[in-house]
């Protein structure tokens, strides 16, 4: 029945790129947020397990989208057990006073070729500065995929404290992957 | 105290296999308590380091012994001394063998626990060695402990090959250690 109600939309969803389709609905267990710092010369990579993200974002209208990603830093997969414990504590995270991160968009502009790219805030242990990640926009059936990357340098945010801003030991760029699958904002996907 | 040699075997190793076995021996002496003293440390930049240093220090070993395992087969060993009973001979071949399949195998097995345990080998910062298994937190635990009883096979192993060395210089008074180390050549004829 629903499939059925959908497929004419999924057609005129091929055929009209570009048609008013604003996805709004984040899945999260389709979605993630990973890192890969560089220890040593050695990639490590990591991710964080839960974190809330509302992505308003119609490929008609890019400008006019939206982001709040807040993650709850005491969830991070940081690649070994010890570097979990290790990340949550006072030279890292400080997840006790800083229990999260958030990122708010201000601006997303297109970069043409399915590439846009998104700017706003990111507030990390009590810093706050202004980040921007390119990402990639595709389709996938009724839901939209958004990929993309940045470089985040820790020490801008304070993490890492102490020894642990040697960054011949650990690297200061931190590459963030993100990939939110994201469903259309309401049933039936059309507006 | 008479030596006594065979017409065409080499009275020492070539400086080549010298240098490669005492290069060798001096990596082991620095890689193996550096391996028993960072597993504990709590994690700091320094552990990450100690690692690091670890594992280049292995790869090299590794690589040493390939080298060596080359030369060696167009360079072969002196002889061993006339005078040696049979069954020292052939304890001193099967050491020998054991401890070249160990400088291979140790260095193999931390590589591989590395990549289970979700952590790649890049050899000084640079060359990074490939994955050869993924992450596995079962099969790094069980790496753990096949590369921990290696080395403790390859320690007491060294120990023999140590103990035996300095019992032909100090007991038989041969060249079975001068011949690693021509400094100690005996002065005659």
């Amino acid at each position: 029945m629903r499939a059925r109600r959908l497929l004419p939309l999924a057609l005129l969803g091929l055929a009209l790129p570009a048609a008013a389709v604003e996805y709004g609905k984040v899945l999260p267990e389709k979605s993630q947020i990973t890192f890969t710092s560089r220890q040593m010369g050695v990639p490590v990579s990591g991710k964080f397990g839960r974190f809330a993200a509302q992505v308003a974002f119609d490929p008609a209208r890019p400008e006019a989208g939206k982001a709040t990603i807040e993650i709850e830093l005491a969830s991070i997969d940081a690649g070994s057990a010890e570097a979990d414990e290790e990340v949550v504590g006072k030279n890292w995270f400080q997840t006790k006073a800083f229990p999260s991160a958030r990122f708010v968009s201000t601006s997303v502009k297109p970069l043409g070729g399915g590439r846009y790219e998104v700017r706003g805030p990111l507030t990390l242990r009590g810093h706050t500065q202004d980040v921007t990640a390119p990402f990639a926009f595709k389709t996938d059936g009724q839901l939209a995929v958004l990929d993309g990357t940045f470089v985040l340098k820790r020490l801008d945010f304070g993490v890492g404290q102490g020894a642990w801003g040697d960054t011949d030991t650990v690297a200061n760029e931190v590459q963030v992957g993100f990939r939110f699958v994201v469903a259309p904002a309401s049933p039936g996907g059309a507006k | 105290m008479s030596r006594e040699h065979e017409l065409k075997a080499p009275v020492s190793y070539t400086p080549v296999a010298i240098g490669l076995h005492w290069l060798v021996a001096l990596l082991i002496f620095f890689a193996w308590p550096m391996g028993v003293y960072m597993h504990d440390l709590p994690l700091s930049p320094q552990k990450l380091q100690y690692y690091a240093w670890h594992k280049w220090a292995g790869v090299t070993v590794f690589l040493l012994a390939i080298l060596r395992l080359a030369w060696r087969t167009s360079h072969p060993a002196p002889a061993l001394p006339e005078a040696m009973p049979r069954w020292q001979r052939q304890a001193a071949t099967g050491l020998h063998h054991l401890l070249y399949l160990l400088i291979l195998v140790i260095p193999l097995s931390g590589w591989l626990m590395s990549s289970a345990k979700g952590f790649q080998t890049v050899w000084f910062g640079l060359v990074p060695l490939p994955d050869l298994v993924g992450k596995d937190k079962e099969l790094g635990e069980l790496l753990e402990e096949v590369h921990e009883a290696l080395n403790f096979t390859l320690l007491g192993i060294v120990g023999v090959h140590v103990a035996a060395a300095i019992k032909h210089h100090l007991v038989d008074r041969d060249d079975v250690l001068s011949r690693m180390l021509p400094f100690l050549r005996r002065r005659e004829n």
